[in-house]
Formats: structure tokens, sequence, C-alpha cells
């Protein structure tokens, strides 16, 4: 229900529908956010969260509903409209100039002049350093972001709002990027703000994250309000069905690993990055059929210069890497493929699919060269679609009659799976899976992950890579944890916790067993 | 759900249409701004372009090159590649047209075939140089192939100019061998009996007698539908298109990305050649000429594709729509005395037209938005009255 419209509330969103096309984003939303709070909006997906924050930030023009600000009814028609209202919003990609410092970019847009004609920086640079000192957001307001790590570019992102006279921030699932420890001091600048007077909405499916941070929690699915709890006395379980609309275990179910001989063996890898600089040093792994080996690390740690160089993508500058002894460096991707490698990558988009080709297109994306698949010089489309009915009907893609559709077309879940389906079907060896679940919501995720222990049943070797620190606790045999291109230790599953991890991750040493 | 008239006006053909009569609208009131009648002037065109069974089969000879050379721009879009280089592609062609068909003197079938063979590998190398560039130094199609178009004018200009093939006295060379000649029956066109024919037959004497009509025109359409087989129903095809359309995708499914992007550019070179194999062989002067600057054959070519939207089948169209307005331009100057220009404003309109027609669909999708509860309540109205009625 609608709460009555009073000052004491900092943004109220009343009966918002948004439809685009046919398709209805939003459903009659109502949102109360009392002033001095923190204000959770949870849901999958798609589920319509970000698009009712870009209705209240001017992004979107609602189809219906009403906006009020501290009690008086609004009209925001743009960005620019939503900050005279107090409205800042760091989105989920920075928006910030790489060469530029810290101060520049924080009044870009709204600069301070003289006789409004020259830059008055000195007056600028003055005003972050009253924020920063004000909220405890440090950052050093001369460094160029290129030069300062993600978590520091958030906060810079939050100045802006702030400079910009934000009294409510909209927060877009900003924890996706950081660290454990970087997320607790997070939290801890939005208690600041709030006990300032400020304002937080945040935007997650991170549950553990709700319950750190928040007062209230408002619960998104298909576009419809389901409901708006207080979060102290609500469990994540509760939370979990809220959202997805029915029971979801948070815990993967799986028997003992059985690790049979070695698959994947790398030794001694060097590889480079764009920069000419080593990414991966004297990195060492070795993955049995029949485990699943998790990677944990903060992203930018060489995970993305390992895949390249397993993949030949880029060289091994030094070392090996073999399959079932075979040896596969600084030859093709099509060599590793052959020895029995399939890789769900990281970007389903840009290297997963070809989004303009149908979705029969892209079932057969390796397949079509297979001989038994196509013996001559032309493609067998009845064999491709029949295949590809297979895999939608395996994998439960929806909608079920996509085939023929633009695979572009489809829900973020729903392409992982046609990826997920034709790198199985490949009866891999090896399966390496690289944020598999990067943006999917619980019920996609569970497949996913139960998807991998299958084929870790059925005797393949399962690499994962992941920078979600449960996911990969959840999920693996062995977890090993990369850091700065090597290596730092490696657990069996249960013999160590989260923080023990996240320290690992962040470089710290650890020596307990 | 969509309205059946907005289903009709977000088609690609019929937008091209649209696109092609605004272009002539367009030419009407700059026509009509210059002093020329507007109606009488387009007349003359469109009369000049289909008026005669001559005028027809001039148009199809015109339009063969620049269909060719329109598929093969088309092929290399469909693949991710924008081929500017089609007009170098296409001299190279001519000029091995000329180096083969001048020298070697074999029996007719062999001759064309051996001529043919030469243009097409000719150019074919000539765009596996870009691919090359491009696959191997990741240096951007477009700037090799802008060089190479130079290049090959001027080779074209040094190579008129050699003891062995230029033509003394004249700015060109030797022609071919008549043995080359893919003109359709040109020895009986020449023999006491065909000239017979042709006096007695006024359509004959059109379309053989006053015209090269050759076997270009045959061979472009079923280049265009091997091309549309070769893009949508082979694995080739399949790997090449994959490469056009997500380069990220296919490098990590496996598919060689350097190869197919090479064999791209040379198979959108061969198509070139072709075109310029059968100018040589099919059109008089059958011999190459000392150029101040290339004859665009080859950009038009791109013209043609646009319009096309590339498709490989659309290229026909479109090609003979190009060559038409050519033709028809020509007499638009001697009758009505209205500059050629005129006929490049039409096409740069029609091109332009071509181009902006992608907004036109986004363009219905925003007015579709707006008006959708006013089109829901008169949907509702009409309803009701078809209850009533019953």
């Amino acid at each position: 229900m609608a709460a009555e419209v009073s000052s004491g509330y900092a943004v109220q969103m009343h009966g918002i529908t948004k439809s685009f096309g046919s398709f209805y984003a939003l459903t009659d939303v109502d949102l109360d956010v009392k002033k001095g709070t923190i204000h959770s909006i949870l849901g999958e997906n798609g589920a319509g969260k970000s698009t009712l924050m870009n209705v209240l930030y001017g992004l979107y023009q609602a189809d219906s509903g009403r906006i009020y600000i501290n009690g008086q009814e609004v009209n925001i028609k743009n960005p620019t409209a939503a900050i005279e209202h107090g409205i800042g919003m760091v989105h989920q990609h920075f928006m910030l100039v790489d060469t530029f410092t810290v101060t520049q970019n924080i009044v870009l847009g709204s600069e301070s002049t003289k006789g409004g004609i020259t830059l008055d920086m000195k007056k600028a640079r003055q005003a972050v350093v009253d924020l920063v000192e004000k909220y405890g957001l440090e950052v050093d307001p001369d460094a160029l972001i290129r030069d300062i790590t993600v978590s520091m570019q958030q906060r810079v992102e939050i100045l802006k709002a702030l400079y910009r006279g934000a009294e409510t921030l909209i927060l877009d699932e900003p924890t996706a990027v950081l660290t454990e420890q970087e997320i607790d001091e997070l939290i801890q600048i939005m208690k600041n703000l709030v006990k300032d007077g400020k304002t937080i909405i945040i935007i997650t499916h991170k549950l553990k994250e709700i319950q750190a941070s928040s007062d209230v929690c408002t619960i998104i699915r298909r576009g419809h309000r389901i409901d708006t709890v207080p979060v102290r006395g609500v469990s994540e379980d509760e939370l979990a069905e809220k959202m997805v609309g029915h029971a979801v275990k948070l815990v993967v179910d799986k028997t003992e690993a059985k690790p049979g001989d070695v698959v994947l063996d790398i030794k001694g890898l060097y590889a480079k990055n764009d920069q000419k600089l080593d990414a991966v040093k004297d990195f060492n792994l070795q993955v049995r059929a029949g485990e699943i080996v998790g990677i944990a690390g903060i992203d930018g740690n060489g995970q993305k210069e390992l895949m390249q160089a397993v993949n030949n993508l880029i060289p091994a500058s030094a070392g090996t890497i073999s399959i079932s002894g075979v040896e596969i460096q600084n030859k093709t991707p099509r060599f590793g493929i052959d020895q029995g490698m399939s890789i769900i990558p990281e970007d389903r988009q840009k290297e997963g699919l070809v989004l303009n080709f149908s979705v029969y297109e892209n079932a057969i994306l390796e397949k079509y060269r297979d001989p038994n698949f196509n013996p001559g010089f032309t493609i067998d489309r009845k064999k491709m679609m029949d295949f590809t009915e297979g895999l939608i009907l395996q994998y439960d893609i929806r909608p079920d009659d996509c085939g023929p559709k633009r695979a572009g077309g489809l829900s973020g879940g729903n392409q992982q799976k046609v990826i997920i389906g034709r790198e199985i079907a490949n009866d891999p060896k090896l399966l390496i899976a690289i944020q598999p679940t990067r943006g999917l919501d619980v019920g996609a995720i569970e497949t996913v992950h139960k998807t991998l222990i299958r084929e870790r049943d059925k005797g393949v070797a399962v690499l994962l890579i992941s920078y979600e620190l449960d996911e990969v606790m959840n999920v693996s045999d062995r977890i090993a944890v990369m850091y700065d291109g090597h290596i730092q230790q490696i657990f069996k599953q249960g013999t160590v916790d989260n923080r023990t991890l996240g320290l690992l991750m962040a470089g710290g040493s650890y020596d307990g067993e | 759900m969509e309205s059946k008239g907005r289903k009709f006006l977000k088609n690609p053909f019929v937008l091209t249409v649209i696109a092609i009569i605004l272009g002539f609208l367009v030419a009407m009131v700059v026509l009509a701004a210059a002093g020329f009648p507007p109606l009488k002037s387009v007349g003359i065109l469109i009369k000049s372009m289909v008026g005669k069974p001559k005028d027809i089969a001039a148009v199809v000879v015109k339009s063969t090159p620049i269909i060719f050379t329109g598929l093969g721009v088309a092929f290399a879009i469909k693949t991710g590649l924008f081929n500017i280089g089609a007009e170098g592609q296409y001299m190279m062609g001519c000029v091995a047209a000329v180096a083969a068909g001048a020298v070697l003197d074999l029996p007719a079938p062999l001759e064309i075939l051996a001529v043919i063979l030469a243009a097409v590998l000719a150019s074919a190398l000539y765009g596996g140089i870009v691919g090359v560039l491009k696959a191997k130094i990741g240096i951007h199609e477009v700037i090799t192939s802008i060089m190479l178009n130079w290049i090959a004018l001027y080779f074209n200009n040094w190579f008129t100019n050699t003891r062995l093939y230029h033509k003394p006295a004249t700015i060109g060379t030797y022609p071919i061998h008549e043995s080359a000649y893919t003109m359709v029956l040109y020895h009986w066109k020449k023999s006491e009996a065909g000239r017979a024919v042709l006096k007695s037959n006024d359509f004959l004497k059109q379309v053989l007698g006053r015209n090269d009509i050759n076997m270009g025109f045959a061979v472009a359409v079923i280049a265009a539908i091997f091309v549309t087989w070769l893009l949508t129903r082979t694995k080739k095809g399949f790997e090449l298109r994959s490469v056009g359309s997500n380069i990220d995708a296919a490098r990590y499914t496996g598919i060689n990305v350097s190869k197919n992007i090479i064999d791209s550019m040379m198979i959108s070179g061969a198509l070139c050649g072709l075109g310029a194999a059968f100018y040589i062989t099919g059109q008089s002067p059958h011999l190459l000429n000392t150029l101040s600057a290339t004859e665009n054959v080859g950009f038009n070519g791109l013209s043609v594709a646009f319009i096309a939207q590339s498709s490989p089948i659309g290229c026909i169209f479109a090609g003979l729509l190009f060559g038409g307005l050519l033709y028809g331009g020509a007499s638009l100057q001697s009758q009505v005395g209205a500059p050629t220009e005129i006929i490049n404003i039409v096409i740069g309109v029609i091109v332009f037209l071509v181009a902006l027609s992608v907004i036109i669909p986004q363009f219905l999708d925003k007015h579709v938005r707006k008006a959708a509860p006013k089109t829901e309540t008169v949907g509702t109205d009409k309803k009701k009255g078809a209850g009533d009625a019953k």
C-alpha cells in the first residue's frame, strides 16, 4: 500500500506504470522512501528495479503515476530536472574521464567560473576537499582517474552527486565491482551519509548486503511491487523467496568429488597484458577429471590474460598449458577446442554469441564444422534445427519458439543457456566457465551451477573463474586464490572462510591450514 | 500488435522504393529550380531508359559491370568489411583481361576462359592484399584500399604505355583478340545471313545490332544467386558471416578469423574482376586507355550495394536502376539541355534517402507508442460497431 504523501518522505512514487511497446516493465508500482534511511530495492534481473530508478532519475518517462519529493509533486523530465530536485544517481558503469583528475571529474558539467568565463579550479578543489572531509570519503582530489582503484572511482561518482547538491542518492548495484573489504567500507560511507540526513536508495540482488546496510527493503518481481519490509527481523531466505516467488536453495547440493586423472595442467605460465606487462606470472594449476576448481580473485589480477592464453588468443611468453598431456600453448583457439576444451566466455554478448544471428545459427557456431554434423560443403539446415530444438528442450531456453529468432532478443539468462548448451554438446574433457552467472537471476544461477556439477559428475574437469566469492565457495571442490598473476594458495572446499579468502584476494597472507 | 500498414512501411524493399520515388521528386524540384520543365524532363528521362528495346538493351549492357562491383561490395558488407577498393580491384581486372586477351590467341571458349580467369585472379589478389594487411597487421581496409585504388590507376596508365601493349598513335592499348569476345551471337551478327535477319527484324536489330549485348548480365544473375547461396547455406558463408558479425565470438569458437577476412576480400575482389572481364570482353572498345581519373565503376558499385541494402539479388535491380540513370541522363542533356549533374543529384538523393530510411521504423515506433491509447479506443469502437450490426 502506498503511504500518505508527506514531507517525511524523501521520495514517493505512486502507481508508476511503464511499458516498452507491448511489454510492461512496471505495473502500478509504489515506492515510499523515508528521509534519512537506506532503502534497498531487491529483484531479479529484468524485474524492473533499474527501470523504476531510471524513471526517478528522469531517464525514462512513466506512462502513468506520480512522483513526490519531500511531499511535493514533481515532474521529472530529464536527469537535469532530477538533479535540481536533489536526486543523484551512481550508475553501474562509471561515467568518468580517465585522463582527468578527481576534482575535474567532480565539477565536470557544473564548473564554477570566474566571471562566467574562466574556470575557478581552486574554488572547486576546496569544495571537493570539504565534501571529502565531511563524509569520510577518502580520495585524493588531484589524482588521475586512471590511477585510482575502482572503489575510489565509485567514491568519485558519489562525490559528483553530492557536489551537485544531491539529498537522495541512487546507487545501482554498487558492490558488483568491490572486494569484501571495500564493500564494508562502502556500507560505512552510506551510513555516514544517512547520519548527515541524506537518503540512499540502493539497487541490488545481494541479500547479504541488504542485511548489512539497509533499513527497509522493497521487493519487485516482474514489474510488480511484491512487498516492502523492514530489514531487521527478515531472514535472507524470506527475502529470496519474495524475490523469485518460490523457495530457492542458496546452498548448492552436491556430493564429494571423485577426482581422476589430470586433464588441465598449467606450469610456470607467463602472459602479457595490453600494456606489455606480465599479467600472468609463474602460474601453476592442475584440474583433474571429475572435480571443479574455482579461481577466486578480484577482477584485474590476471584472470583475463590467463584465459586468453589458455584459449590461444594471446601468446604465452613462458610455461606450458596441456590438456591430457598435449601442449596447446601458442597454437590456435581451434587447437584447444579440438583437444576437448570448451569455454563459456565471460562476456556472452561479445565473446559468446553473434547477436545478429538466429538462435539456430548460434547453437551450431562450433558444431557446423564437425564432419559428422555437416559432411558436405553446405550446412544441413534440418540437422541444425533439430539440434537446436534439442538444446532448447534440454536447457529450457525460453521462449521455446526462439530457434529462428535473433539471439540478441533473448534475455541474459537464456542467452547464457544457449552458450552452455552449445559448449556442453561438444562433450568436452575440460569445461572452463568464466563468470558464468554474471548478471543472471537466482533461478538461472541455480541452473548454471547444477549444470556445472552435473558435468563434473560425468567426469569432466571443470575450471570456474568468478569474481563472486560466494559462487566460487559454493560450487568448487577446490578453491584457488589468484592474486597479481599467480595462485596464492589452494584450499579444499569447506576448509576456509570468506574472510580469509578475501584477505588473500587482496594480497594479504594467511599462515593457517 | 502491429498494424498491416506499419509493417508494410517497415519492409526494407518498400522503404527503398519510397526512397527512389522521393529521389525523383527532389530531382524534379531541382529541375524546376533550374528552369527546366520538371514533369517533361523526368518523362524524357524514363522514356529514354525503357522506351525502346534498344534502350533497354543498352541499359542492361551499361549496368552489367556496376552490378558486379555492387555484388562485390555487398558481399564484403555482409561479411563485415567495407570494400571501398572495388574501384582498384575492377581496374586491375581490366588490366589483366587485356594483358591476357591481347597476347593469347586461343580458340574462342579457351580464350574467353583464360581472359576471365586472368581478370578474376588479378582482382581477387588485389583485394587479398587489403585482406592480408587487415588480418595480419590490423590496418583498416578503407585506408589501404583507397591507396590501392590510386596505385591501380597509375598501374593502368603505365601498363597502357608499355611497348608490348601500347598501340602507336593512340592513347590506348591494342584490343583483345576477337576470339575472347563475349557478345551474344557476335559472329552471326556480322555474317551475311545475320545481317539479312537484322535488317528485316526491327526488334533484333535494336537489341543485337545496335548494342554490345553480352553474356555478362546472365553471369551477373547467376553470380548473385551463387553469392546468396554461399552466404546463407554453406559452411564457408557461415564462417564469413560469423567473423563479419562478431569477430570476438568467431575467434572464441575456433574460427580462423584472419583467413576469413582475407577470403572475404578475395571473393569481393573476384566479383569485381568478373565485372572487369565482361566489360573488356563484352563491350567496345575492348581495350585500355590512359586515364586521367578513375572511371568510377567500383565507386558506383558502392552506391548500388547501398541502394540494394547489401542484398545480392537487390544489386541486380539497383544496378539496372543506376545504369539506367547514367544512360538516360545523357538523353536528358541532349533533349532538354539539362546538365547530367541533375542525374548525379538524383542518384545522390536516392543513396542518401536509402541510408536515411533506416530511421523510418524507429520513427514509427516512437509515433506508435504515443498514439497507442488512441488506436486502442478506435479499435474497440469499431468492434462495438461490428457487434451492433450483427
